[in-house]
């Protein structure tokens, strides 16, 4: 008979969850002892309670179920954890209606405003389980997006032609007057935005006769029948009333779906009208000055701070990478940025996709000025402030000489690039 | 397409701008619409253009006041076509502008006052049968029947378009800030009204119209089975946390990491 060989050190680290080693010897401590679960020769999973936990210090039995442990524990069971859980698939193979939607597809891909839109049309279909309706998305030119059958789309129309590509409202317009000669949706949905949407959507309505419901937001269910809630009058009144068949949705005007998963079934159209006079002309974007751009719109902006003591270099490097310039409030105040380009609470709010802040320590006030931007680098020389915390990538050294080498790899890779195109 | 008389050259071109009655933003007085004093001072900019300026509405002195901040932009006359109170204005619209056949109508995107549905200039773009445009930000030039417009996108953008004439084009916060308004000119101007029979418009009577509330705000629902994974996003601190910090790095290597992740986001243009 063997005697059982007790380890004091390796309990100890197992009951100090702080110890550098804890993790590690959970795992070995778990690979050791025999597992609580195990597959049944039916399929079926069998439990033992008795082995679940392991003894405490006061020898009290000790079950930890926040799951800390148990991604560490079991290499395999970890990584099953991060996967996505498969989400219940729903087909509506014949429904009483369609709802149609036409999302905007900036980049490709559907916008989060789309996905709010989707989820009002899928209110919408849903309402009635005696009268299923199934909503259709509208897509044209080409798209990246994979996750189609996530935003609640049933059926999807996607029309594939060059000519649909960039701005062609006129021709949209065509092909949704194709749609609604063949399918006659009950609505019509878009959303109330700057990429399209609006203007797709009063053209369509227009020509369709259709007084549509603008700036929705927030659709009102009474003893069956829907009404809405419009902002009027430049967000200055609410307006009730019946809903219309045509919408123009606001964002937030729904909750996006993400229960289900939804079939997206091809639809594919049978004819096309002829085309009709064509008026306006894409000739294509236009290569704007970052500088002249309002700072709260701004994609990418480059913003300095009080590290920063050459401000010929900053200029230089803001102009390299075709960044809009920004500044904190103690350059300003100092004088070397004009008080229009300060960003925070006390300046701009600005909603850039990508801000970079040089020399900037980030008080509070900076702080909530950058809240909507989506990544933040800091380039500082103090790894400790505050804005390295809130930053998504930090370089803690001297910030010119940061800057000037990232000048320096731009200009190289732009004079690769001219270097390919020229062989 | 036949080219029209004044299509031949841009120094006759003929704008047309829809105003309305705005409000002050702070003070809530009336005055001009943001907008469309934009679309006004588009217009004035506009080597060459003979510009007028047209709205349709009740004839009371609040109103009238409030066009006469247009006038004060350096503009010596407004027609005023009077109308009844919720009265729909495509018709009377579509036929004045039938009969002065401009080449460009201006208006703001959005009124600032009743529906505000900013569907107008899309109802008589398609009862004239003309192009329309929005977010019209500059006119680059005008020949043979065809303007070159800048159109404004999202975030600063602009894409240049061309576009058949007569066209409408609606006009937003992206072009260029009106001047002011002086007090001189404002008086000295005229508001010249023109009787028209109006049609009520019927649906406006349905709508329940009061005053903006605050949009609640949206929740951050976690969905998720495991009470941990939803303890721990209520818990959660806003921001902060899980960046990735380079400390003792060289510059050029600090430089490779913010470039990789440039060009992950994509917004650096080679």
């Amino acid at each position: 008979m063997s005697l059982t060989r007790k380890n004091p050190r390796l309990e100890w680290i197992a009951r100090n969850r702080l110890h550098p080693e804890h993790a590690q010897v959970m795992a070995e401590l778990d690979a050791s002892s025999s597992p609580s679960q195990w597959m049944g020769p039916n399929g079926l999973l069998r439990r033992d309670p008795h082995r679940v936990g392991r003894m405490g210090p006061n020898g009290l039995k000790r079950i930890d179920r926040s799951g800390l442990l148990a991604g560490q524990a079991y290499g395999s069971g970890g990584k099953q954890a991060k996967a996505e859980p498969q989400k219940p698939l729903i087909t509506i193979d014949d429904p009483a209606f369609i709802v149609a939607v036409v999302p905007d597809m900036a980049g490709g891909e559907l916008t989060s405003h789309d996905k709010d839109v989707l989820g009002m049309a899928r209110q919408l279909a849903d309402a009635d389980p005696q009268r299923q309706g199934a909503v259709l998305a509208v897509v044209f030119g080409s798209y990246r997006e994979t996750r189609f059958e996530h935003a609640g789309i049933d059926r999807l129309v996607f029309l594939e032609d060059e000519r649909l590509e960039g701005y062609s409202p006129e021709r949209r317009l065509n092909r949704l007057e194709d749609i609604e000669r063949e399918l006659t949706p009950e609505r019509w949905l878009f959303p109330d935005s700057q990429l399209g949407g609006a203007e797709l959507g009063r053209r369509l309505s227009v020509r369709l006769k259709e007084r549509p419901a603008t700036h929705v937001w927030q659709l009102l269910s009474e003893d069956g029948e829907w009404r809405c809630e419009c902002r009027g009058a430049r967000e200055r009144s609410d307006i009730v009333r019946s809903l219309p068949r045509c919408i123009l949705a606001l964002e937030e005007c729904a909750e996006p779906v993400s229960e289900n998963r939804y079939e997206v079934k091809p639809v594919e159209l049978s004819s096309t009208a002829p085309e009709t006079m064509i008026r306006i002309d894409n000739l294509g974007q236009v290569e704007v000055d970052p500088a002249s751009v309002a700072l709260g719109e701004a994609e990418f902006i480059l913003s300095g701070g009080n590290g920063v003591k050459n401000w010929d270099r900053f200029h230089n490097a803001a102009l390299q990478l075709r960044a809009a310039e920004g500044a904190s409030r103690v350059a300003v105040d100092n004088g070397f940025m004009p008080r229009e380009r300060q960003v925070g609470a006390t300046g701009t709010w600005v909603s850039a996709r990508v801000y970079i802040a040089v020399g900037i320590s980030g008080a509070i006030q900076h702080l909530q000025g950058i809240e909507r931007c989506n990544k933040v680098v800091a380039i500082n020389n103090d790894g400790g402030c505050d804005m390295v915390k809130r930053a998504d990538l930090a370089i803690i050294g001297d910030a010119e000489g940061v800057l000037e080498a990232l000048v320096e790899l731009i200009e190289q890779k732009r004079s690769e690039e001219s270097h390919h195109e020229a062989a | 397409m036949k080219p029209r008389e004044s299509d031949k050259k841009s120094a006759s071109l003929s704008i047309s701008v829809l105003v309305s009655t705005g409000r002050h933003p702070i003070t809530g007085r009336p005055g001009r619409a943001d907008q469309d004093s934009r679309a006004v001072e588009l217009a004035m900019n506009l080597q060459g253009g003979s510009v007028s300026l047209l709205h349709a509405g009740q004839p009371t002195e609040e109103c009238k006041e409030a066009l006469r901040g247009y006038l004060g932009m350096g503009i010596d006359r407004i027609s005023l076509i009077e109308q009844s109170e919720h009265a729909d204005i495509t018709e009377v619209l579509t036929k004045t502008l039938k009969s002065s056949n401009p080449s460009l109508v201006l208006a703001g995107t959005q009124a600032e006052q009743g529906e505000g549905s900013g569907l107008l200039p899309f109802l008589l773009a398609e009862s004239l049968g003309w192009s329309l445009v929005s977010g019209l930000v500059s006119i680059e030039s005008v020949e043979n029947g065809q303007a070159t417009i800048l159109q404004a996108l999202p975030r600063g953008q602009r894409r240049r378009l061309k576009v058949r004439l007569p066209a409408i084009a609606t006009v937003d916060e992206s072009a260029e800030r009106a001047r002011q308004s002086a007090f001189g000119p404002a008086r000295r101007g005229t508001i010249e009204t023109i009787s028209e029979a109006s049609h009520i418009d019927e649906t406006l009577a349905s709508f329940e119209i009061k005053k903006a509330r605050v949009r609640p705000k949206r929740l951050k629902i976690v969905k998720s089975s495991s009470a941990r994974d939803r303890f721990k996003a209520a818990a959660a601190k806003s921001g902060g946390g899980g960046g990735q910090v380079l400390s003792d790095v060289s510059a050029q290597e600090g430089a490779e990491a913010i470039f990789k992740l440039l060009q992950e986001e994509n917004v650096l243009k080679l």
